[in-house]
């Protein structure tokens, strides 16, 4: 690993991939200095902003400077000393650039969770070495699983204090391991650290020779980013439409929207959802430079060869492989919102870039997550912070894919009408992989849910 | 221009985006839901960095045709002559449509008040919240960067304000995949953030690599200034300096452009963009620690600001 501790040069950061990660654990098991530590031996915290938080350690009369001051922005975050929201934090190594969701792991934060997790490719969950897999791992275990994280990282942290003993990861390890791979986690890597000492996390460590895998930095750079574009279906939600009409681009008339899965190309036949009409694909702008290939997650225009009627909400994908246009959906819902959500209430759903009203119409179960997954049958509401699946039935037809096949075309958001408040997340389909899955938005038939 | 890193060293696969592409990407995506989605959207344009590489953003997003919002910039009446004169340039040039909300005019008409430490820029809020009422701006485009200050890295990429510009940050709502929700009430507006994952180098990298023209106090001149608290501050009409800040002639830059009371030049020989990068990758300090001294005052002086309604 080269560059990690010296400054980075103009040239070094010129071509490098951004990775976006998410951070669960609670405060005991050492996630802020975990954090703190990758921000700081990364040298991403500058000189003012520790002085900033010496300062304000000194006056709260700790005598070491509380690294989470960095990320806990708000006054009545510092006031409480706790995390209440989403922080992102940003830092670079030679290699790569990286978007951290640090979220609160407290179960009254499942939200917060769910959403740092919901644009992660990779989640590091934090366990206690003395205390192994406890019910909140298995929580953030089940939460990455939900949210299709494609890579999971499994810290085993302060193993200064359970004296760096190979037996104490290796079971951990192997007990998580089968958890998260039963809920269809594709890629698990467990890393045994102390975060306060530095073993593991930045540098590797001196005290576990019996260890020869990557420290978390060295995984955070090299794991694979980008989508895998074999499999996926290419997907276009059109954003908006581009039309001039200047004396220059008189019949100019093009499709402004990003890739959401895939690749597209020209001369594709595309099939126009949800009406149904084809064409074929006839150029691609890619912000000022005509292509004949694009791919997520680029942001372009496409032409298309017919003067089809095409505006913003639809969603452009290849004839062959169109997903079906659904008016019933049957999901995974995780909660957002202190107003429940209830059996007959009518909401707006927000899908790719489409907005439509919609009735729950039913809510079938709620999964407890500390539990083994245990499920509630037909819970009265879904509170805040709740997952369980919900059954809805929309005002028009939507091109909606299974979640486990396009996390941008599988998920979706309920909003209040009155207010506009966002209230519930939804991810169209089964939970969790390991379960049967079912087909693509489920089946347009009011009693197909009782799997 | 978009790009896929060479595998050399990696085992990404080859359609990864390289950083830029994807931000790029990523703020584009932004720009056109919120042109699809508001009725009058409007650009924050102060002609600081951030807010050129927003237009230039918009321009990309939206290209060939014309971007479709306007323009709006508050003015302290305390600004550098030479933003003013690259602002109207730009302007002219992509024949664009400007409006102005002057702080003097609310100075000279008593609706506001010098501050006693004579700085302008949290009387910014008024003018900015009437213009946006004034012209029923629904939604509101800033530059503001998370990574430029702690309350900053709570904000959401569309925030919610009501009519009195207020940001409450307990009552935000969760954004999750990149379905933003932009619906408000009437009265109400949207801030919008489409460089909110950008760093301060992400910034100047793409300035380089799509050949961004800049106001020329961001690379190194010679300049009178005097220290105060530590700043290097222009000296001028705006009230610096005061007995006891002795006037000297130094090579600096600025990092950041905002009004002359409160932001300081950094010493520097960087007369390039690559020099301004190898500077800002070695730098110790943030942009706002090492150029704002009005978010020295406390440690919740942006939280603070925000709330009421600030940029």
């Amino acid at each position: 690993m080269t560059g990690t501790t010296s400054p980075i040069t103009a040239e070094q950061i010129s071509a490098t991939t951004l990775l976006r990660f998410a951070t669960a654990g609670s405060v005991d098991d050492g996630k802020s200095t975990l954090v703190g530590r990758l921000l700081h031996d990364s040298k991403s915290v500058l000189t003012d902003q520790l002085e900033a938080v010496e300062r304000a350690s000194l006056v709260r009369g700790q005598q070491t400077p509380d690294l989470a001051l960095l990320t806990d922005g708000l006054r009545a975050e510092r006031e409480q000393g706790i995390t209440i929201d989403v922080a992102y934090r940003y830092f670079a190594t030679a290699r790569r650039r990286f978007i951290l969701a640090d979220t609160p792991g407290h179960v009254q934060y499942t939200r917060n969770m769910v959403t740092g997790a919901s644009t992660a490719e990779l989640a590091v969950v934090l366990v206690d070495a003395r205390n192994g897999v406890v019910e909140q791992t298995r929580r953030h275990a089940a939460v990455a699983a939900l949210l299709r994280v494609p890579h999971v990282v499994l810290a085993v942290n302060k193993m200064d204090l359970v004296s760096y003993a190979e037996p104490v990861f290796a079971a951990i390890a192997e007990e998580f391991t089968a958890y998260a791979a039963s809920l269809g986690v594709p890629d698990i890597t467990a890393i045994p650290i102390s975060a306060l000492a530095g073993d593991n996390v930045v540098e590797p460590s001196a005290n576990m020779d019996w260890y020869g895998g990557p420290t978390v930095l060295e995984h955070l750079e090299t794991v694979p980013v980008g989508h895998d574009l074999t499999g996926c279906p290419p997907r276009f939600p059109v954003q908006y439409v581009i039309r001039p009409q200047t004396a220059e681009h008189p019949d100019y008339r093009g499709y402004a929207g990003q890739i959401a899965s895939g690749l597209l190309r020209v001369g594709d036949p595309v099939t126009v959802l949800p009406s149904g009409r084809t064409t074929t694909i006839a150029g691609i702008d890619a912000l000022g430079t005509r292509v004949d290939t694009a791919w997520a997650p680029q942001s372009v225009t496409l032409l298309l060869d017919d003067d089809v009627d095409v505006s913003r909400g639809d969603l452009i994908a290849p004839t062959a492989h169109a997903p079906a246009v659904t008016q019933d959906i049957t999901a995974t819902a995780c909660h957002l919102h202190e107003r429940p959500l209830r059996v007959g209430e009518r909401v707006l759903l927000k899908h790719a870039t489409r907005t439509v009203k919609a009735i729950v119409k039913g809510l079938p179960y709620r999964i407890d997550l500390s539990h083994g997954l245990a499920h509630e049958e037909n819970p009265v509401a879904l509170e805040v912070n709740d997952i369980g699946a919900v059954v809805l039935r929309t005002a028009e037809p939507l091109p909606v894919d299974a979640y486990a096949e396009s996390r941008l075309t599988g998920s979706f958001l309920l909003i209040d009408p009155a207010d506009g408040t966002t209230l519930t997340a939804g991810m169209a389909g089964e939970a969790f992989a390991a379960r049967p899955q079912a087909p693509a938005a489920a089946t347009a038939d009011d009693e197909g849910w009782d799997f | 221009m978009t790009t896929t890193v060479a595998q050399s060293d990696t085992t990404d696969s080859p359609y990864a985006l390289t950083h830029l592409d994807a931000l790029e990407s990523e703020a584009v995506h932004i720009f056109r839901e919120v042109a699809g989605e508001f009725e009058r959207p409007v650009i924050l344009f102060s002609g600081g960095k951030d807010s050129i590489v927003m237009l230039h953003l918009a321009l990309k997003a939206f290209a060939p045709a014309p971007v479709p919002f306007s323009l709006l910039h508050v003015d302290t009446g305390h600004n550098f002559p030479e933003v003013l004169e690259f602002r109207d340039r730009t302007v002219a040039e992509h024949a664009l449509r400007l409006h102005v909300a002057k702080v003097q005019d609310y100075i000279d008409d008593g609706r506001l008040r010098e501050r006693p430490d004579g700085t302008r820029n949290p009387l910014q809020t008024v003018p900015l919240t009437e213009a946006i009422q004034q012209h029923r701006f629904d939604a509101v485009f800033g530059g503001g960067r998370r990574d430029e200050e702690k309350a900053r890295a709570k904000e959401r990429v569309f925030s919610l304000r009501d009519e009195f510009s207020q940001w409450d940050p307990r009552r935000q709502r969760p954004e999750l995949w990149s379905l933003y929700n932009g619906r408000h009430a009437p009265g109400e507006h949207v801030r919008v953030f489409p460089l909110s994952n950008w760093t301060e180098l992400d910034v100047w990298q793409y300035i380089a690599r799509e050949h961004i023209a800049l106001p020329e106090i961001y690379f190194a001149h010679r300049r009178e200034v005097f220290n105060r608290a530590g700043m290097w501050l222009t000296a001028g009409e705006w009230g610096g300096p005061k007995d006891g800040e002795p006037v000297e002639n130094r090579l600096v830059r600025y990092r950041t452009v905002g009004d002359m009371s409160c932001t300081g030049a950094v010493d520097s020989d960087a007369t390039t963009l690559d020099a301004v990068i190898t500077e800002i990758a070695a730098s110790r300090l943030t942009e706002r620690g090492a150029t704002r001294a009005d978010d020295k005052m406390s440690e919740a002086a942006m939280e603070d600001r925000k709330r009421e309604g600030y940029f």
